[in-house]
This record gives structure tokens, sequence and C-alpha cells, in this order.
């Protein structure tokens, strides 16, 4: 038989629906996937017993017909979800022990379409990262090694940085993540993975662990661009319980992406200010690559200006703290999670919360709570919110000239646990490319693109206007067939050959 | 960015806070805050302030008893919870 893990979960699906193989056995096949690779520690929790009655239930379900169109696919789940009586911790010790009573609803899609859940990964604690460093529960290693520097290992990228490495190392077909200011974009680009984060509002946050509300928005994982237009289609949706959730029909994205309409025709803008100083030749070399492909294909290129992007993670790091602060002050030690007793009620919350909280969340609160507080409310908050409208007229006005955005997702590859840790800065800057669209609410993806000098991976991301995910789609399907990545990370190949 | 500042801050935000924590997050948070000042730059006098990207209006929904009832489901993660009550440290002599 095939190597399971190794399927898309396109190809998963159809050999599923030939009776090629059941949904038991494929699941069997990435839980022992799971356990040769449980090192590079991309799940937080394992859950072998739910996945098997899921895949038995599936296959019951497909004997008698009625199979959904993801019926059978195993899949990991960002821990920032909540399952219903599953361990729930956003990666926080403050949550830990935390048994959801309920389903969040993008988690219930996925369900309803058949999906069978491998485990809960991991990310940076509240999805406040872009390294998968601040997790209680420790760190994720990237399955790709620098050549040059084989020894080291190297950070997933984050948020979601356990699932998209649990999609690179053949651990899950996909995976369900969130994206806040990048957090499935950055480390699809440092896993060589495909991810999309959907326009705000295209998906329930109903369930989600809360970071920054305005921005918070859940994803996917694939190995392919097709395979996240599967994922996606599920997980989208308006939901009731979720406000800001639109009321806007889904379109059947992987019917339009078969389609195979290419980009002949398409303007695709190039935004000026993302040549940032001191960018890698490496990432110049595949941004221009991609331009390229897409000229090939029939696309007019059409540089384009987003004069206020470069404010961008500054107006974020106001932005998203003051909403933390705001959405973590519900962790009191009362109502769920740790407590630690104090003298007093308000010793009780500083207890609770001193011990409950990693030092980049308490961090962020702090900022956070700072920008709000009386005399700085307007300097701070009340301007960047203005910056952030700024940031959305300039898209509004780039799109009048072209139908999609190109532009690098990150400004570097994969780099070693460990650095960047000295100064918090460093590490924001990571969201540079992709903070832009995540304040002003639109679809990005980010493609593999190839490999770096070091053999590590690189991403293109693609931009589109508000709700035209069908248009990232077609633009990333058509950056996949030209770069033809097939790469894939040694200690994955090697299990393959032996 | 001060320790004093600090202190209040951390007040504010319900974390206790050891003297050495407070002597580091000093620079970091200053830099934190230097680095979010270039915003400064920026005209914005004519500039409304925008909250959300939600083009959408709140809807009200039908108002009826939709939920409820679970008391236990509610309770199941408290640390501490009696007769269906939430348990918490006395707060009045």
């Amino acid at each position: 038989m095939t190597n399971l893990t190794h399927l898309t979960l396109a190809e998963a699906l159809k050999g599923l629906e030939n009776k090629d193989f059941t949904s038991v056995e494929i699941t069997q096949a990435h839980l022992d996937a799971m356990e040769s690779m449980r090192h590079l520690n991309a799940y937080v929790i394992e859950t072998p017993e739910i996945a098997l009655a899921q895949a038995k239930a599936s296959d019951d379900r497909r004997a008698k017909g009625n199979a959904g169109p993801l019926d059978g696919a195993p899949i990991s789940v960002k821990d920032v979800f909540c399952t219903k009586e599953v361990q729930t911790t956003a990666s926080s010790h403050i949550l830990e022990g935390f048994i959801p009573k309920y389903e969040s609803t993008v988690t219930q899609n996925i369900f309803n379409d058949g999906v069978v859940m491998l485990g809960k990964t991991n990310m940076d604690e509240f999805a406040m990262g872009a390294s998968t460093t601040t997790s209680y529960f420790g760190n994720t290693i990237n399955p790709w090694k620098n050549k040059s520097d084989p020894g080291k290992d190297l950070v997933p990228g984050g948020s979601s940085g356990g699932s998209a490495a649990s999609v690179a190392a053949r651990m899950a077909l996909g995976s369900l993540g969130s994206d806040t200011n990048g957090s499935i974009r950055q480390p699809s680009s440092f896993c060589g993975i495909t991810g999309i984060k959907p326009t705000y509002g295209r998906c329930s946050r109903w369930g989600i662990v809360a970071f920054a509300s305005s921005l918070d928005q859940a994803g996917v994982f694939g190995r392919t661009v097709e395979d996240c237009a599967l994922l996606l289609k599920s997980v989208c949706g308006h939901d009731p319980k979720d406000s800001t959730s639109a009321k806007i029909d889904v379109p059947d994205w992987p019917k339009l992406l078969s389609s195979n309409q290419g980009v002949k025709g398409l303007r695709i803008g190039i935004p000026k200010e993302f040549r940032v100083d001191g960018m890698p030749d490496e990432i110049e070399k595949i941004w221009q690559q991609g331009i390229d492909w897409l000229k090939d294909e029939g696309a007019e290129i059409v540089d384009i200006s987003l004069p206020h992007s470069t404010y961008s993670v500054p107006a974020y790091y106001i932005i998203a703290p003051a909403e933390a602060s705001s959405n973590l002050a519900r962790y009191d030690g009362v109502r769920y999670g740790l407590r630690e007793d104090g003298e007093d009620l308000i010793e009780t919350y500083e207890k609770t919360r001193a011990a409950g909280f990693g030092d980049e969340v308490k961090r962020r609160i702090m900022i956070g709570t700072y920008v709000l507080s009386a005399g700085y409310y307007d300097a701070y908050y009340i301007k960047a919110q203005k910056i952030r409208r700024l940031i959305v007229e300039d898209f509004q006005k780039a799109f009048e000239k072209c139908d999609a955005l190109l532009a690098p997702t990150s400004p570097s590859v994969a780099f070693p646990i460990g650095e960047k840790l000295d100064d918090p800065v460093k590490m924001y800057l990571e969201d540079v490319f992709t903070s832009p669209a995540s304040l002003a609410g639109l679809p990005g993806m980010s493609v593999p693109a190839g490999l770096n000098a070091d053999g590590l991976p690189l991403g293109l991301q693609i931009i589109g206007r508000q709700w035209d995910e069908e248009m990232v789609l077609r633009v990333g399907a058509a950056v996949e067939k030209a770069a033809n990545f097939s790469a894939i990370p040694e200690m994955v190949d090697t299990k393959l050959a032996a | 960015m001060d320790e004093a500042t600090v202190r209040r801050v951390a007040r504010l935000a319900r974390l206790e806070m050891s003297d050495e924590e407070v002597a580091r997050l000093v620079p970091q948070l200053g830099n934190i805050m230097t680095f979010v000042e270039q915003l400064g730059e920026v005209d914005t006098d004519a500039v409304e302030p925008l909250a959300s990207v939600a083009d959408i209006d709140l809807r009200l929904r039908e108002d009826t008893v939709t939920d409820g009832g679970i008391a236990n489901d509610v309770l199941a993660n408290a640390p501490e919870d009696m007769e269906g009550f939430f348990v918490v440290p006395k707060v009045v002599e």
C-alpha cells in the first residue's frame, strides 16, 4: 500500500471513496507517524481514542452511503479551539486542565463534514508569538533542518507552529489554525506548506480562545492549495453565535479551483513598501521569481503603493495588546483554570495571573493595560485605530488597480530555537509582511515557492480583496503550479525510504 | 517607562510582580513603547478611528430563551464550587 500519510487531503478523500483504504487505516497510519515524530512536540495532546472512534464511525457512514465531503480524513486542530470534553489550553498554564463543555463552531463544522481529529496542536501561549517558543508545553521543532547547521533545531514559526509542523511532518493531512497577525501564513512559510486565513468575518470565532477579537480569524493548513480550499469551505459560514460573522454565502472554492482558470489577464499588485531595508537576498529573489512566474502565465504586473503599511506592526502592537488585556481579564482563578490562593480576592487574582501567564503574555497585558489607561487612551489606542483606517484605505485604493497582491510571507526563513528572544521587538518584526492584511481583515495565503541555499522553505503571500478568497486561491494555485514545490523534510523522507 | 509606572500598570492588570520582574520589564516595555511611538509621524487629525473591519450591522435575535439550565456545565471547570456556586476567598470580614 502507498504510504497513506504522504497523500494529499484530496487524494486521501478519493482513496476513501474508492475504498482503496478505510478511515481507520489512514487514521492509524497518522497515529503511528505521530508516535514516531513525538520529539517534534507538534501536539499538546494526542487524541487517538477519539480519532479511531471517529474513523470507525466514518467508515460506517461511508458503507451506508452517507459520507460527508471530508469524511474520514484525519487532521489536527490548534489548541486554541474549544473541543468538547477535550482539554483546551491555548498552550497556557492558566488553562491547564480546562475541559470545555462545548464545541467551537469551526470544529463542529469540520466534524459535521466527517473529519477525524488526531489531536490538539502546540502554539504560542494565547497565540502571542511568531515561533511557538512561548508555549507553556515546550517548543515545537520544525521538521526542516538547515543543511549548513543540521544540529540546530529550528522554530516552526508561530503562533500556529504545531499545526504547521504536523502537516509538514506528515502527522496530519491538514490542520485548523488561527491567524491574528500572520499566525497561519508565517508558519506555513517556515514549514514549506500552504495556509490560508480568510476574510475577517468569514468564519465564526465562537469557541476560539480569544486573543485580539477584532483580528482573530480561523483558517486552515494543507500541503496543497486544493486541500486548503477543501478545508476552508468546511470551516466558513455564518454563525448566529458570533455577531461579527458575516451572513454571506460560502462559495464552492474546491469546484471553482478545479475549473483551472489560471491568471491570464489578471492584474497582480506588487506593494513597493514591502521592499524593506535589509531584506535578505533570498527573500527578494523568491519574490521576483514569483512575479516572473505570474507574468509568464499571462498576468499583468502592477506596481502599487500601501504608504501606511510600514506602520502596521506598531499599530498592531497597540491594538492587539489592548484587546488582549481586556480579553484575558477573564482569567481570574474563579470560574475555570488555575487558581493560586491569596489572602483576599484581589490577591487571589494577582497570584493566579502571575503564576498562570508566561512572560510574553504578561508583557502584552502590561502594554495593553498601559495604552488603555487614563491619559494614554487617545495618544495610543485611538491613534492606532486611526492608522488602521489609513491602512484599510491604502488597500482599497490599491485594489482599484489590481486583483490581488503578491509579496513575501516572512522576512526570514525558519530560525534556530532561542533566537530573537532577547528583544521582543525583533520577534514582532516577523509580522512585517503579514500584519497589513490582518489589520485590514483581508484574506491572505502563503504558498511554498522554493528552498533557500540552506534547504529551508520560502513562502510567497497572496492577499486578496475583502471576501475574495476565490482570487487568492486562484493566484495561489498559479504560484503552486509554477513553483512545483515537492521537497519533503529529510526526516520524513528518510523514514519513507527506510 | 519607570519602575513606578510598571508597578502601577501591573496593579491595574492584577499581576503580582517581583522586584526582579519589574526591573526586567522597565527596559522591555520601554523599547516596545519607543517602537510604537513612530505612529506619531503620521498626521491623523482628519481620520476617524476604525474599531472593526467587520462591516456588519449588529442584528438583534428574537427575544426568546435559547440557553440555560446548565449550571453543572458552567461549574464543571471551577477550581472550587459549592452547592451550585463558585467559591472565592472571603471578601467581607
